[in-house]
């Protein structure tokens, strides 16, 4: 009996380990393009906040929508104030997950491509969005890109007739993190 | 046996805390980083129509602003209500940093050069930084470069200059409301009668309210303490509209000032704004942005 309750408490402590094993960072770079003929506008953060959990391939991406910053003051106001409404939706979060997750070797250093999908939600909405990602492990630390487009229309994010030439409608997003252990 | 009692009961609490590792939200892992977030966009311009608002103009970029005040409104149609004339101000505005700008412009009323320097002390900021208010200082200075014509009063250059003092203190109060109070001192080096004073202790009052994204409303009021000012200056009133395209905002507003520098619509104003609307004025700013210094930005 008493082999049988240490033989549980060490399975559980396994366990506890595995699912503990998590990598991050808080300083993930996320940016994104607009480009259109008349006007090339980049955004970029570099203090996103990632945390994936290698045990089961669950991924959560956050970043402070006032952290992009803009070669021009006047794009990162507007931005802020007419596109964003960063005072009434600070976030923008993705909660997602790596399909078809087979588990990181993080001991072997290499590449591989994998899909991943999860929900971003930004300006108060919430929509299904799907990637490749490529994460390559660098002893020890995990390195993970991923490109993708969003519609700004699908977060009710509206261009007046003035700037839509200025403005494109969908957004190349980009998003590169190097990830840690988490102790 | 009480060993058997612990093992379980640790059991249970890794169970448990394995499982809830399942559930728990990754992100919280990270807890909050905390940063200071500086309130922008108080007013759309570093104007309110006259007074200077408590924006700053952005650090390297250069804002120049073209602005009109017409002939009063009660000329009526012979003076096609003031359209027919109007004084014209241009002007420079630069953002040296986050917190100074400079500006100078050339006004056609009295022929006046100004410049001026504005130093925000305070900035509104919550978040690790906690500011309920913007604190601005204003010093500005102008110079009437007409041609001499009081031959009893010898033509130096320290009998045309004038000097202006202000306060701004305001703060953003939601994301379409904002006000500011303006304490201003004008100090003129000449004054024309010996009732007039050479110091013009005022208090400004300045708001905004948003009635879209683009589109602001307006208004500011100057009040003048009593026995300091030529008979017949009245307190600086006016309303206007904002309207925001990208690159330019659009003042447009009516006011009894007909001088658009502080010496001259905080110490020079004559309109009244009763039924008559003798001395109101139509007018508009005008103002176009240029990145002079883009921010770098690596990939």
């Amino acid at each position: 009996m008493r082999k049988f309750f240490f033989g549980f408490y060490i399975f559980f402590m396994v366990v506890n380990v595995i699912s503990g094993q998590k990598y991050f960072t808080k300083t993930g770079h996320i940016s994104f393009y607009s480009d259109t003929p008349l006007e090339k506008i980049e955004g970029h953060n570099k203090s996103s906040n990632c945390v994936l959990d290698v045990a089961t391939g669950k991924l959560e991406v956050a970043t402070l929508v006032k952290g992009f910053q803009f070669e021009k003051a006047l794009m990162q106001e507007h931005f802020n104030e007419n596109y964003m409404e960063s005072d009434k939706f600070p976030k923008a979060v993705f909660k997602g997950q790596i399909d078809n997750y087979s588990k990181l070797d993080i001991s072997k250093n290499g590449k591989v491509t994998v899909k991943v999908s999860g929900d971003l939600t930004m300006h108060g909405v919430t929509k299904k969005v799907t990637t490749d990602a490529v994460v390559s492990i660098n002893n020890g630390k995990i390195i993970a890109d991923a490109n993708f487009n969003i519609l700004l229309a699908d977060y009710n994010i509206k261009i007046p007739a003035l700037v839509k030439d200025q403005i494109a409608k969908s957004l190349k997003i980009k998003v590169a993190c190097t990830l840690e252990p988490l102790k | 046996m009480m060993f058997k009692n612990v093992l379980i009961a640790a059991s249970f609490l890794f169970l448990f805390s394995s499982l809830s590792a399942q559930e728990e939200d990754l992100l919280s892992l990270l807890g909050e980083t905390e940063t200071t977030d500086y309130t922008n966009a108080s007013f759309k311009t570093n104007r309110v129509i006259n007074l200077h608002s408590l924006e700053n103009t952005a650090s390297g970029v250069l804002d120049f602003k073209i602005s009109h005040r017409f002939n009063p409104i009660n000329n009526g149609i012979y003076d096609f209500f003031g359209l027919d004339g109007a004084n014209i101000r241009l002007g420079l505005d630069y953002g040296v940093n986050d917190v100074m700008m400079v500006g100078i412009g050339r006004s056609s009323f009295e022929k006046t050069i100004d410049g001026y320097i504005k130093y925000k002390f305070l900035r509104q900021s919550k978040g690790k930084k906690n500011m309920p208010i913007t604190a601005a200082l204003l010093l500005t200075s102008a110079v009437n470069t007409l041609k001499w014509t009081n031959p009893d009063v010898e033509d130096l250059l320290k009998n045309r200059l004038f000097y202006t003092s202000q306060l701004i203190l305001g703060r953003k109060f939601s994301e379409s409301f904002s006000l500011q109070l303006s304490p201003t001192l004008v100090h003129r080096n000449l004054v024309e009668t010996l009732a007039e004073k050479n110091d013009v202790f005022a208090l400004g009052i300045g708001t905004r309210y948003k009635i879209s994204k683009r589109i602001a409303i307006n208004g500011e009021y100057i009040y003048l303490l009593p026995d300091q000012v030529a008979n017949g200056v009245t307190n600086s009133l006016s309303v206007g509209v904002d309207i925001e395209t990208g690159g330019h905002v659009f003042q447009l507003h009516f006011s009894n000032s007909r001088s658009m520098i502080e010496k001259g619509f905080v110490a020079e104003s004559y309109g009244t704004w009763d039924s008559s609307l003798e001395g109101i004025h139509f007018g508009f700013n005008i103002s176009r942005v240029f990145t002079l210094k883009r921010k770098k930005l690596e990939n």
